[in-house]
């Protein structure tokens, strides 16, 4: 699969231009799209403009970003201006976004290249992208399974090779666990690293901008493009900018890896408990001390998320009333008038998180449901405090299985939700994690993930370096063949 | 059953949304489930503990008080689905 850092390398010996990679991923994205599905929109001729723009660069002899001119996808809750933003809703099919996200700003002065906005769960909400009210989207690995969700559009585009590389949104695990259920490198930040100014709200405590890459290089670069501190974010972090790229560095003799009980349960699957056995064993080689842990309020997370995030999202989500946001469906009165709108313009699952969001904010339930979720929360905090005081990671499955079937859990949102129990704690906890490639069972990827500290991510992208080098075995043929240059 | 069809017809109207009366078995099933599992945060003894309702704790983040650009009113208004001299229009709020 060709990466940021090998095609950088190409345009910059001139041994292909950007107009010609840019032709090259388009022509490779029309073959494999009618099959995957994971874009809503195609901009091809914005990024055929933006491709001749680097090649103008590079003939005046100008330096190039590293992400200049690599074609990428960008999940369609992101807003560029005088685009559709659209969250894979009816309510939002017709926006237009009328400014740029700070994300899409950082990447503009990249010379980034948008290949067009991805699929996702309706509002970011889901984990298979089947509650995209305009398409489902496929798995490269296996057509038949979901590519997992929410960020299920950007994670089938690149691994199915239609895009370098892309950007999702993680809630409770929404780019993780589809770089999971995909096979490639997918990274939440830590909570307030990247601005989300310009990225439209689920639930504001939790929601941060995250990448999907074909490997930890390139995770790299596209973070040192979007991370940093943003004055239009009240919840970003102030801090000296880093040069992720420092940290990859083939080495993780002495490090400390935290392997917490919890999340190796029952219900994790015995092929992923091997292959995470095996990871462990190649940290152990390499020089790394495994330290068993307990945390436990992990058991906790599901129930503490899935009051928090829906709570947020009923208030986040009053603000499509039919006013600002191109649906209106008339009514006898204004109240009519709301409801009509938001009945026709949101699916089943919003729907269902803004009612559960409601009921546990109401007067009577909502110290039994939110606050006991927040001080839940707080203790689930100090699980992570203890343990990353012993250790510098933790390292834990990504997810209990291998991406499911199409529909195997429609109807049942409980089960869907209890598939998050792995990444949902992280968000909780604003701390970063990782997920990379780490087996594969019936020719589906395994994912792994690694946890840091607070703005650990140098760190985690350490330990996630080392053990792509080191593992070469679990490099696979691209599922939907290799773009043609 | 942690919440009834009533509740739910409260809940849905606090929320401006609309569940049929054909829909109330399904949706009230499905909160029941989510509820009641729920439940678990109940055995946790949270004594003394307090609340966290954001990871990252930061309050009151200040910035100059200058004047700057903002976005322009055709812009704000381009997603309107109805406006009237620079505003959005909403159908009478209150009635006859």
């Amino acid at each position: 699969m060709l990466t940021i850092h090998e095609l950088h390398e190409k345009l910059v010996r001139r041994d292909v231009s950007a107009v010609e990679v840019t032709k090259a991923f388009l022509a490779h994205k029309d073959t494999v799209e009618p099959k995957v599905r994971a874009f809503l929109s195609d901009s091809r001729e914005g990024a055929l403009k933006g491709a001749a723009a680097v090649d103008e660069k590079i003939a005046a002899g100008e330096t190039i970003a590293d992400l200049a001119g690599i074609p990428g996808a960008i999940k369609d809750n992101i807003c560029i201006e005088g685009q559709q933003a659209t969250c894979a809703s009816k309510i939002l099919e017709h926006f237009k976004a009328p400014y740029n996200a700070t994300v899409i700003e950082k990447l503009a002065a990249s010379d980034y290249i948008s290949l067009g906005k991805a699929n996702m769960d309706e509002f970011a909400m889901g984990s298979s992208t089947e509650n995209s009210a305009f398409h489902e989207t496929h798995n490269p690995w296996n057509l038949d399974c979901v590519p997992g969700g929410s960020s299920g559009g950007s994670a089938a585009a690149v691994a199915s090779g239609s895009a370098v590389w892309a950007l999702g949104s993680d809630t409770g695990g929404s780019v993780r666990q589809p770089a999971a259920y995909c096979g490639v490198v997918g990274l939440k930040p830590t909570y307030g690293l990247v601005s989300r100014y310009g990225l439209i709200a689920y639930a504001s405590s939790l929601d941060q901008i995250g990448t999907l890459t074909n490997d930890v290089e390139d995770c790299a670069i596209v973070l040192n493009a979007i991370a940093g501190h943003d004055p239009k974010d009240s919840t970003s972090i102030p801090q000296e900018k880093q040069d992720y790229k420092q940290a990859l560095v083939n080495d993780v003799k002495g490090l400390k890896i935290g392997i917490p009980e919890e999340f190796f349960g029952e219900g994790l699957d015995p092929a992923s408990r091997k292959a995470l056995d095996d990871a462990m064993d190649t940290y152990k080689k390499l020089g790394a001390e495994i330290v068993p842990i307990s945390m436990p309020n992990m058991k906790y997370g599901i129930a503490a998320y899935y009051i928090i995030a829906p709570a947020e999202a009923s208030s986040n989500l009053a603000r499509y009333d039919g006013v600002g946001f191109g649906m209106r469906v008339d009514g006898k009165d204004i109240v009519d008038m709301y409801i009509k709108t938001r009945t026709e313009g949101f699916g089943d699952e919003v729907k269902r998180r803004i009612l559960l969001g409601t009921y546990v904010l109401s007067s009577g339930y909502y110290d039994a449901y939110y606050l006991q979720a927040m001080k839940v929360r707080t203790l689930m905090k100090q699980d992570f405090d203890e343990a990353l005081k012993k250790c510098d990671i933790l390292l834990t499955p990504t997810a209990p299985d291998t991406a499911f079937k199409i529909g195997q859990n429609s109807g049942d949102p409980l089960a869907m939700y209890l598939g998050d129990v792995c990444t949902v704690p992280l968000n909780l906890a604003g701390l970063p994690g990782i997920s990379i490639p780490c087996g594969y069972k019936d020719g589906l990827p395994i994912g792994m993930q690694l946890i840091g500290k607070a703005l650990g991510e140098a760190t985690l992208l350490r330990a996630a370096y080392t053990f792509e080098q080191n593992r070469t075995d679990l490099r696979m043929p691209s599922p939907m063949g290799e773009v043609e240059l | 059953m942690k919440i009834s069809a009533e509740e739910i017809k409260k809940i849905a109207l606090l929320s401006r949304l609309e569940v049929k009366d054909d829909q109330i078995e399904t949706v009230g099933k499905q909160l029941n489930d989510i509820l009641s599992y729920m439940d678990l945060l109940g055995q946790v003894d949270v004594t003394g503990v307090k609340p966290t309702a954001h990871a990252v704790a930061m309050s009151n983040v200040m910035r100059d008080d200058v004047p700057r650009p903002s976005i322009s009113n055709e812009k704000a208004l381009q997603n309107a689905p109805e406006q009237d001299e620079g505003c959005f229009k909403v159908p009478k709020v209150i009635q006859d």
